[in-house]
Parts: structure tokens; C-alpha cells; sequence
């Protein structure tokens, strides 16, 4: 298990080193926030009924960006084929990234969203239950991602034709986020109901995720 | 997990590659045909022949990223139960360095992952002359110096079976002359050897084995 996280630490590093990515989520999570006010106009409740679904959508677009740099530097510079010598299953490698990936760039933007919460007149009542559901159901857009990561290496410029394979998946975790925030904000529905099935969603996806995502590795690799 | 998986110096039970009938295609071209051949411990082997004689394939064969259409590959040695790409250091065209990680980071990390001690990095390093380059991103380094870098990581972690692929390429004469060294040594010590290499590495015991192109359809 030391090779996983040893792993896990270098993809860290690289991230921390790089920077860009994150950075990159971030500004484009807080321009594309920052826009809704403006194109819808100054009407707040409005704003505050549909702040919940855009700041999770606005989330996994901002998360999608980073999705493409799982591997490809490392399937560049044949990295991959060495990591492939290693005591590890291909399944727990993509795992190692994709879990490097939640720590670098979904969770900056978990905290991010809160404070985009404001520019959204999002009720105050709502801002725990955003921040539990991000955390809860984020781990499957990084897990998720890892599929669509691994699937479109050899594809150059793949950053679009990720988005379309990844998407589809993210739906479930929409859904269930997005009604867990609105049980809070415009009751009736069933918060504790909401919260499991996207915790459900995330368990699943920590599986499927790493399975598929290790298939398409060993077929770039060959 | 553990993590040492020393070469058995034990003489009775001489680990052995084996590759049996092995027949393997490249984007529709059969590249190898019923190929045969088996490496003891304390061999070196090198492979030549004609660019796109099957060198690089017949590597990636052998550590297991391409799957032949038929024959076989296998390792007989002292740690029987690990899968044969574990107990093979490979080292492609590529050099597999980040170029935002330090020479150093790079090296640590491959001795970590790879299940070798830290310990050997510095004097690994010091063999390749990166020592005084250790601090230094790897996308600074030249092309020789990524090479020897590169090859470095064959001592990070004790593995029995070599698989290199054009190890000396960008080598200057007196790094060449490191690298037979030490693959000299890893001979010497019952360690096995496979090399795709267009020039003479000057070790001081091999055979060589040349692949020719396979027939079939073009």
C-alpha cells in the first residue's frame, strides 16, 4: 500500500509544482458564478432558487477542465509503461490519480463554493448542507472523470470529446446533490434520503471508476 | 507488502526467461513469428536488427503490455509467485521523468514505487554522475543526462530480468562505458539482461539475437 500512496504523494506534488490546473478551475468556477447574476438580472429570489443548481453544474464544468491532465503528461514521458512494473494493479494507479486529483482540484473548489454561495443569494440555511453534499459527491466526478481520462489518451486535444463522455455520468450525482440543497431551501423533500443516495452514487463510482478506467490504460499501453 | 526481492544467487534453481512460439501483431502486421528463445541467469541478450524488426515489440512483450496471438512468456525464478512485469526493470524510448520534479524527486519516487530502498539513490546517481545535478528540475537536464537518469532507475530497486530498449541512445562514449559496467555487473551477479540496441553497448560477455522481418501480409 506504501506504492499507492507514494503515488498519490508525487501526483501531489506535481500538482502543487504545476499549479495550473487548480488555479485555472478555480477562476473559471468563479467567472462562470460571477456571469449568472449579470445575465439574469438583479433579481434575488430568483437567484437564490436556482443557486443550487448552478453552483453544482458550474462545479463539474470547472472540475472537467482539470480531468484531461490525469494522465497524459505521464502517458507522454512513459511513465505509464514503468508505473505498469510496479507492485500496483493498474486499478489502484488510476485510483492513486484520480484520488490525487479530488485532493488538487475538486477539493479548492468545494471550498470555493460557499463563497460563491454569497454571489448567489443562497439561503443561509443552505450553506452546510452545499458544503456536505460537494464534499459527498465529488469524489465521483474525480473517479468518474478517470474513465474518460484514461479512454481519450491517444486523442489529441481530447479535452471536449472527455466532456462528452464524462457528462452523462456526472447526471446521477446532479440530481441527488441538487435535491439534498433543495429539501433545505424549498421544503418539502427529504434531505437524509438525498445525502445517501449521493453518497451511494460516490461509493459506486470508487469502483466502476478505477475497474474501467485500468482497462483503457492497459489497451494505450499496448 | 514486501520489498525485497533480491536475486537468488541459489545455483540449483537458475531463473530462466523463456520465450516459446510467440507470434505477435502490430496494427494488422504480424511483426514476430514463431519465435523461440530462452535467457539463464548471467546472460545478456542482445536483440538487433533492421529498424521495425520487431525490437521494441518483442520488449513490451515480455514485460507484459502487449498480449501475443499465440506462444508464451515466462520467468522461472526464486520468487515464483509475483507476476513477471514485477520482477523486470524496463526502460523504453522514453524516459519516464517529470519534467517539473527535480532530478532528485524523480529518483525517490521511483525507488519508493518500485519497492527499492532510498538508500540506493544517492549512490545510483553518484554511478550515473547526476549527483551534482540532483537538485536541479528534470526538464533542465539534456538528453543524455535524461538518458543516464533514466538508466539510474535499473539500480533504485533490485530486480532480476533487465528489459532495455536502446539504453545507450544519446550516451556519450564515457556514460556508454558506465552502462556496460553495470550491466556487467547485474550479469555477473546472476542477473539477466535483454537489449534492443543498434550499437555495440561493449559488454564483456553476450549473444545477440537478430531479428529479421516476419513473413505475411504487408
Amino acid at each position: 500500500m506504501s506504492a499507492f500512496w507514494t503515488l498519490v504523494k508525487r501526483d501531489l506534488l506535481i500538482a502543487a509544482r504545476e499549479g495550473g490546473a487548480t488555479g485555472t478551475a478555480l477562476g473559471f468556477y468563479l467567472i462562470v458564478i460571477a456571469l449568472m447574476p449579470l445575465g439574469l438580472g438583479p433579481d434575488m429570489q430568483l437567484l437564490s432558487r436556482i443557486a443550487p443548481g448552478v453552483l453544482w453544474i458550474g462545479l463539474l464544468l470547472a472540475a472537467l477542465l482539470s480531468l484531461g491532465r490525469m494522465f497524459d503528461t505521464d502517458q507522454d514521458e512513459g511513465v505509464l509503461e514503468i508505473l505498469a512494473t510496479g507492485p500496483l494493479p493498474m486499478e489502484l494507479v488510476a485510483a492513486a490519480k484520480a484520488l490525487a486529483h479530488w485532493i488538487s482540484s475538486c477539493l479548492p473548489l468545494a471550498i470555493l463554493a460557499p463563497v460563491l454561495g454569497l454571489l448567489l443569494n443562497l439561503e443561509l440555511a443552505a450553506y452546510p448542507v452545499l458544503v456536505g453534499t460537494v464534499l459527498a459527491g465529488s469524489p465521483a466526478i474525480s473517479f468518474l472523470g478517470s474513465i474518460g481520462a484514461a479512454l481519450t489518451l491517444r486523442s489529441r486535444r481530447g479535452g471536449l470529446l472527455i466532456a462528452l463522455l464524462v457528462l452523462p455520468l456526472y447526471i446521477p450525482t446532479l440530481i441527488f446533490g441538487i435535491s439534498a440543497i433543495s429539501a433545505v431551501v424549498t421544503p418539502p423533500g427529504s434531505l437524509g434520503s438525498s445525502l445517501l443516495l449521493l453518497s451511494a452514487v460516490t461509493i459506486a463510482s470508487l469502483v466502476i471508476g478505477p475497474i474501467s478506467a485500468a482497462a483503457a490504460l492497459r489497451m494505450q499501453l499496448s | 507488502m514486501t520489498d525485497e526481492n533480491t536475486i537468488a544467487p541459489d545455483r540449483a534453481s537458475r531463473p530462466r526467461l523463456t520465450v516459446e512460439g510467440l507470434a505477435v501483431e502490430r496494427g494488422g502486421r504480424r511483426v514476430l513469428t514463431e519465435l523461440s528463445f530462452s535467457v539463464e541467469a548471467g546472460e545478456a541478450l542482445l536483440l538487433t536488427g533492421p529498424n521495425g524488426a520487431g525490437k521494441t515489440t518483442l520488449l513490451k512483450t515480455i514485460a507484459g503490455f502487449i498480449r501475443p496471438l499465440s506462444g508464451r512468456v515466462a520467468y522461472s525464478g526464486a520468487a515464483e509467485d509475483r507476476p513477471l512485469a514485477e520482477r523486470a526493470h524496463y526502460v523504453g524510448h522514453l524516459n519516464g521523468l517529470r519534467a517539473t520534479l527535480t532530478v532528485e524527486e524523480n529518483a525517490r519516487f521511483w525507488a519508493e514505487y518500485l519497492g527499492g530502498s532510498t538508500g540506493h539513490v544517492l549512490a545510483a546517481l553518484e554511478r550515473f554522475g547526476l549527483a551534482s545535478l540532483s537538485a536541479i528540475p528534470a526538464g533542465y537536464l539534456s538528453a543524455g543526462q535524461k538518458r543516464r537518469l533514466a538508466l539510474a532507475r535499473l539500480l533504485f530497486a533490485p530486480r532480476p530480468l533487465w528489459l532495455l530498449d536502446e539504453p545507450s541512445s544519446s550516451l556519450d562514449a564515457r556514460s556508454t562505458a558506465v552502462l556496460a559496467s553495470v550491466l556487467d555487473e547485474h550479469v555477473e551477479a546472476g542477473g539477466i539482461v535483454v537489449a534492443a540496441t543498434h550499437l555495440p553497448l561493449g559488454l564483456a560477455r553476450s549473444r545477440e539475437l537478430r531479428l529479421g522481418f516476419a513473413a505475411g501480409p504487408a
